[in-house]
């Protein structure tokens, strides 16, 4: 109360200084946990590349028992598992979007938009039991050994999904963990395209309707076009997580380091390597698992610029259109 | 009015819950008797102890810490668990008061460790179980050989000559082995390989290691009981579990060749049997896999606990002592029931004579 009191009776800028202090503060401590992260897990890591040098850590044994550690199976089951979750999340989530701002009515688009919402509340830990005890028992006997003897010998499709070891047994696989994966980040996708896509403006959309469209010769002609770059955004936003993501592609991706085109085998991916073996760590062993996780976090972020140049050349667009 | 009626209420469930437990714990065992005898401080502690590590001493903790708050009611113990790993990182930046480990320090991580003394207490053993499941096969017995061969994927199927030989009238399915592993890195794990390592050098070539790079065709579950659930769940399946967790879940375990030549099941008095066949070294470290003696279990394992022989204050040191005093002594009486195994009576007095080197 004397703070403020105090406050009128000095120059105004002073509260409009103090603000700008503390903005920046805030802001610059994020800049700076994020590159003492970065310096610490890479001084953490150091051992490791000097250990194995470029070609150890982007060779694929991974024993510790005899001090190899070659990163490569896990980065190949990052990529592998974050773009099946893209690939599955975002036709969903896109038509979703669609729905809730072209079809549904406002006052019904509401609840729905609450119940995706929920979907991003539920802990990744429960995504994970639930995927390995219910999802991952019932989707092997029922879908992927099916579609594993159906597939065989087929070309590509049997290289895809053709029988393998490991996943057609237990569930456990790379597109388990894929689909789990999906499951967690169509909510953040579904929401930030509903964002973009309620940005069109209604005159452009009355426009082509004017002109004798269809509803979806508009969206495709006014919609997409106009919001294009900024779903491309959250798709890359949501592949990020979909990288990220550690407990529960832990518990369903049957923890084997392989490098295999089979998406049902057993696999594994860099944070669930770094979940499982770090607490008994130690050594090398150790420096290879932060390593891993400057490799994650390498390649997040890369992920996360482009996201953000591609959202930033949207919304200049549209400031312009 | 009305939170504060709740509020009274709610303290007195927690009443009555801390009662029935207290009551439940000293009708299972009653050692909480004021006579302590063996710690050798009777005198009342305050004060708190942080501990983190083992995992597979979890239960054991638990269990002493609530039955040790009898005895010393001013202090207040804590056991985190996460790892022996975690346990010794943590002992070495201070964060902890003791670390538990399954392993001695490794040399990768002596010079976390530089200029301190470390005393290592062994508490307890455990006997690890081959646990299988495999219908109408109920004393299934297992060389060392056969299980390397088995959990190298050499030996595919339960019917495999190896097998059928050291089970004379046993008849064996067809059916292909799925070994089953962990997928987290582990004590059990490392305790298990290094009993292959020990029993075999000449056949097994995994290595031995908290995580160990398994043939492609096993299957990795979370923790002791995320295998024992693969294994109830899939015929043909074999894995190593610790044996409180192969108890609790109800799994049939296979009767292993010692270095005697007999076939023991694991127990928790073949396991001590084990124990009491190794060879101690001045610091207390040993390992329990591969004991010589007749009965003795030939994979159980050890854990310790880790703790800074100089301690900051008097009364730190005075609090280990007291606690570390009271799992070697009266504690040990809670380990049976619990799954472990005691330790060896010569084992105990060598850890308790070295309690007098934590000072402060």
């Amino acid at each position: 109360m004397a703070g403020s009191a105090r406050a009128l009776t000095q120059r105004r800028p002073l509260g409009d200084r103090v603000f700008q202090a503390l903005a920046l503060v805030a802001g610059l401590l994020v800049l700076a946990i994020l590159v003492l992260i970065a310096v610490a897990t890479t001084q953490q890591s150091t051992s490791w590349f000097s250990h194995e040098g470029i070609t150890g850590i982007f060779s694929t044994t991974w024993d510790p028992a005899h001090n190899k550690f070659g990163a490569l199976s896990f980065i190949y089951g990052s990529v592998v598992t974050a773009l099946i979750a893209v690939v599955l999340a975002v036709p969903v989530s896109v038509a979703v979007a669609l729905l809730l701002t072209e079809v549904v009515p406002y006052r019904w688009a509401r609840p729905i938009v609450y119940v995706i919402d929920l979907l991003a509340v539920v802990p990744s830990v429960v995504w994970g039991l639930w995927g390995i005890l219910v999802f991952a028992p019932w989707v092997a006997p029922h879908v992927y050994s099916p579609v594993a003897s159906a597939l065989k010998g087929i070309p590509v499709l049997g290289n895809l999904f053709g029988p393998s070891s490991g996943g057609l047994v237990s569930g456990a696989s790379f597109f388990t963990a894929g689909l789990i994966l999906a499951f967690m980040i169509t909510p953040i996708v579904t929401s930030l395209s509903r964002e973009v896509i309620a940005t069109v403006p209604d005159i452009d959309r009355e426009g082509a309707y004017a002109l004798g469209a269809t509803r979806w010769e508009m969206i495709r002609g006014v919609v997409f076009p106009h919001s294009q770059g900024g779903i491309v955004g959250a798709v890359l936003l949501g592949l990020g997580r979909a990288m990220g993501e550690t407990i529960a592609a832990a518990l369903v991706i049957g923890s084997s380091p392989v490098i295999t085109s089979h998406l049902f085998s057993t696999g594994y991916n860099m944070p669930a390597v770094i979940a499982n073996q770090f607490g008994e760590s130690s050594g090398v062993f150790r420096a290879a698992l932060l390593g891993l996780g400057v490799l994650l976090f390498v390649l997040t972020i890369i992920v996360n610029l482009i996201a953000r140049g591609i959202v930033a050349r949207s919304m200049a667009r549209q400031r312009g259109a | 009015m009305q939170p504060r009626g709740r509020k009274q209420v709610a303290a007195g469930i927690g009443g009555i819950a801390a009662l029935a437990v207290a009551v439940s714990l000293s009708a299972c065992s009653s050692p909480s008797s004021p006579s302590g005898g063996n710690s050798p401080t009777a005198a009342p502690l305050t004060g708190t102890l942080n501990g983190s590590g083992s995992t597979f001493q979890t239960t054991f903790q638990q269990a002493a810490i609530s039955q040790f708050k009898q005895i010393q009611p001013g202090m207040t113990v804590n056991y985190g668990g996460g790892g022996s790993g975690k346990g010794r990182s943590d002992l070495a930046s201070g964060v902890v008061n003791y670390a538990g480990s399954d392993s001695p320090i490794p040399t990768t991580e002596a010079s976390n460790f530089a200029g301190k003394t470390i005393l290592y207490f062994p508490v307890v053993i455990g006997p690890i179980t081959m646990s299988y499941n495999l219908p109408n096969v109920s004393n299934l017995k297992l060389d060392p050989t056969v299980i390397a061969n088995i959990f190298q994927g050499t030996i595919t199927t339960w019917n495999n000559p190896a097998i059928t030989a050291l089970n004379p009238g046993v008849s064996l399915p067809s059916t292909p082995i799925t070994t089953v592993v962990r997928a987290d890195s582990s004590g059990t794990t490392a305790n298990f390989s290094l009993f292959l390592q020990t029993a075999e050098p000449s056949v097994w070539k995994l290595g031995s290691s908290s995580t160990i790079s398994w043939p492609h065709s096993a299957r990795a579950a979370q923790g002791n009981s995320g295998i024992a659930q693969v294994i109830k769940s899939t015929q043909g399946a074999i894995g190593y579990v610790d044996y409180a967790d192969a108890k609790a879940s109800g799994l049939t375990f296979a009767s292993v060749k010692n270095s005697s030549g007999n076939f023991i099941a694991p127990s928790p008095a073949s396991a001590s049997a084990s124990a009491a066949g190794v060879t101690v070294n001045p610091d207390l470290t040993f390992h329990a896999v591969w004991g010589s003696g007749a009965q003795a279990y030939p994979i159980t394992y050890q854990s310790w606990i880790l703790v800074n022989a100089k301690q900051p204050n008097a009364n730190d040191a005075k609090m280990l002592q007291a606690y570390i005093g009271y799992l070697l002594g009266d504690g040990q009486k809670l380990l049976n029931q619990l799954g472990y195994a005691t330790l060896p009576a010569s084992i105990d007095q060598m850890a308790k004579a070295q309690l007098s080197k934590i000072t402060g």
